[in-house]
């Protein structure tokens, strides 16, 4: 980090940027003016460094090392591995390997499916909800109730609704549709990743939702009125108007999404408990229970840094594609 | 574009009926899907044991309100509230205070780094937390060895590490409100002799108040719903309520009228101060991504 700033450029942008500067308390010196955004910055910097910078160096460093529960107490006494760590976590043939594939799969797939319905859910609400309506403020409240419960108090919820005996699910497919010849079973085996899914999809859609309608409110009247003037439908309207307008709202929000739902603990933890199905096995689930379980920190951390790795590279090139016609805004 | 000016202008309100009834059956049944289990929690927190471990029940058989007296028995719920309360609390203090700081640098002084810092701090927010869980486990632990404070397995520890969580988005949204409350009026603050700090809690923290509210709000949300590092980090003395509330349903038996009653209550201090402050806590959380 530039904490180590030329002092001369510093006071000179300080003093363009606040003309009222110049006229500040006297005693308090040069000095201390130049270095007062830093001084304010400092305790948000020390804690940032502290508790994620520093850790994610470690943790490229343990992946190097053969961390076992012997060596936690002292890590820096864990002899070094090399990359063994490594390839222990891409050998696909032998079963830690083969495991960690998997899960990355249905990590995909997963994070696919939930981005794409959370999308299409928020997106759909937003422009139906675009023109105010009665009962519209009271509907918005309503929509943000997922995203303001906490995470576990709604999964556990969820998880009883999926109870294969008394669960809500069951009784309405089963009992009353007769959809099934047997009650399934909805959080081990196949099942788990649509339960998965629908829980993830009533989390994470609000998110969606709310972003969309910041964005639809910058669309200026203007064009609609004009559009409807050259005698568009409201259909048109919106595959002429609001969708393409909402392209650099997308941008972020696809990728927020994305990073939230690969990411995601707390949906497979609370839902299944420490031993996911292997349908539902979340990469993060997966690689907190290689590690805890077996306490291979080394073979976990490298598992850690291969998906930052795969993170910084999608995303990289979701912003190399995606920000081509967005120079201009962010210059 | 050719004008029809002799066309009567049809207000973009006056929506054709295929799109109004597509309008309200999606909006209904998306309404049926997030209550849903709004309704099971409420409804089942209300019903005697055996409507719950029988076949799921749309109408109680009776009402009770027994599950929330006994909710405190069979797990030490309380315990687990008071631990949420402090560490929650604590991290939002803390938080708030340094994202004040940090968001008045930035929004009112000219410095190298000024970008680098902005993009960095953000960035942390969007890495995994299972990246960095092990080696601040490893971390706490010998600085534990080491100097005897305890980290791994206090409040302290979960009370430092859940105010970084909230931090990077504290000190984004704050910069937003912040950058509109006008720059004359701190600096007439400054010709009238208060110092730069002066100013800032003199005139830019209660100009921001809502803000600042709204960023406490979403930092204590934020602390209060978390559940990995809660389940690494604590013991039975410092356990929180994202991981006690699975006491109930690891047991053999599981009450279910008990888990939906405890959910229902560790849900509403988060909720009722979220819809209360939806405005504000709206606006911050989307001005970002719509800039």
């Amino acid at each position: 980090m530039t904490l180590t700033a030329a002092p001369e450029t510093g006071e000179r942008t300080a003093r363009k940027n606040s003309p009222g500067g110049a006229r500040g308390p006297r005693r308090s010196g040069r000095l201390r003016r130049v270095g007062l955004p830093y001084l304010l910055l400092l305790p948000a910097l020390i804690l940032e460094l502290l508790v994620h910078l520093v850790p994610m160096v470690i943790g490229i460093v343990v992946s190097f090392k053969e961390l076992t529960q012997f060596y936690v107490r002292d890590w820096g006494t864990a002899p070094w591995a090399g990359f063994d760590n490594y390839s222990l976590a891409i050998d696909v043939n032998a079963p830690v390997g083969e495991a960690l594939l998997r899960s990355f799969a249905t990590t995909c797939l997963f994070t696919l499916s939930s981005v794409g319905l959370c999308w299409l859910l928020g997106t759909a609400a937003a422009i139906f909800m675009q023109e105010t309506f009665r009962g519209r403020g009271l509907l918005r409240t309503v929509f943000l109730v997922p995203y303001a419960l906490p995470v576990y108090a709604a999964v556990i919820t969820w998880a009883f609704m999926f109870q294969r005996d008394n669960g809500l699910v069951n009784h309405v497919l089963h009992d009353q549709l007769g959809l099934t010849d047997t009650p399934p079973f909805w959080l081990i085996g196949e099942n788990s990743f649509v339960t998965l899914l629908v829980v993830s999809v009533w989390k994470g859609w609000p998110f969606a939702f709310l972003i969309m309608m910041a964005g639809l409110q910058n669309i200026p009247r203007e064009i609609y009125e004009a559009a409807a003037l050259d005698g568009a439908g409201v259909w048109q309207q919106v595959r002429r108007i609001t969708l393409p307008s909402l392209r650099p709202v997308n941008q972020v929000l696809v990728l927020v999404l994305f990073l939230w739902t690969f990411n995601d603990f707390n949906t497979p933890f609370v839902l299944f408990g420490k031993a996911a199905p292997e349908a539902a096995d979340l990469i993060s689930l997966h690689i907190y229970q290689s590690s805890f379980q077996t306490w291979n920190f080394g073979a976990g951390s490298a598992m850690s840094v291969l998906l930052l790795l795969f993170l910084l590279v999608v995303t990289g090139a979701y912003l190399l594609l995606t920000s081509r016609g967005r120079k201009a805004t962010d210059a | 574009m050719p004008s029809h000016s002799r066309r009567p202008v049809r207000s973009p309100m006056a929506a054709p009926r295929s799109f109004l009834w597509s309008r309200r059956i999606f909006l209904t049944l998306l309404t049926g899907f997030v209550l849903l289990p709004v309704y099971v929690m409420v409804s089942s927190s209300l019903k005697p044991l055996q409507d719950v471990s029988g076949a799921f029940r749309w109408i109680p058989s009776g009402l009770t309100v027994r599950p929330y007296f006994d909710i405190w028995e069979t797990v030490p719920l309380a315990d687990y509230f008071m631990n949420s309360l402090i560490v929650a609390g604590s991290a939002t203090v803390c938080s708030v205070t340094i994202a004040v700081f940090a968001a008045y640098a930035v929004s009112r002084y000219s410095f190298r780094g000024k970008r680098v810092f902005t993009v960095t701090v953000l960035s942390t927010q969007m890495f995994p937390g299972i990246l960095f869980l092990l080696p601040l486990f490893l971390i706490y632990v010998n600085i534990g060895n080491a100097t005897g404070i305890a980290l791994f397995g206090s409040r302290g520890g979960l009370i430092l590490t859940y105010l970084t969580f909230s931090l990077p988005f504290s000190i984004w949204m704050l910069i937003g409100y912040f950058d509109s409350v006008p720059r004359d009026l701190d600096e007439a603050a400054k010709v009238d002799g208060c110092g730069p700090l002066g100013a800032l809690f003199r005139v830019v923290v209660p100009a921001a108040v809502p803000g600042i509210v709204a960023v406490a709000v979403y930092a204590f949300m934020t602390a209060w719903g978390e559940v990995l590092f809660a389940s690494v980090m604590t013991n039975d003395t410092t356990r929180t309520l994202a991981v006690g509330l699975q006491g109930y349903s690891t047991q053999n038996d599981v009450y279910w009228n008990q888990v939906m009653a405890a959910s229902l209550v560790v849900s509403l201090p988060v909720v009722a101060g979220f819809l209360l402050l939806q405005r504000y806590l709206v606006t911050g959380l989307t001005a970002g991504a719509v800039k």
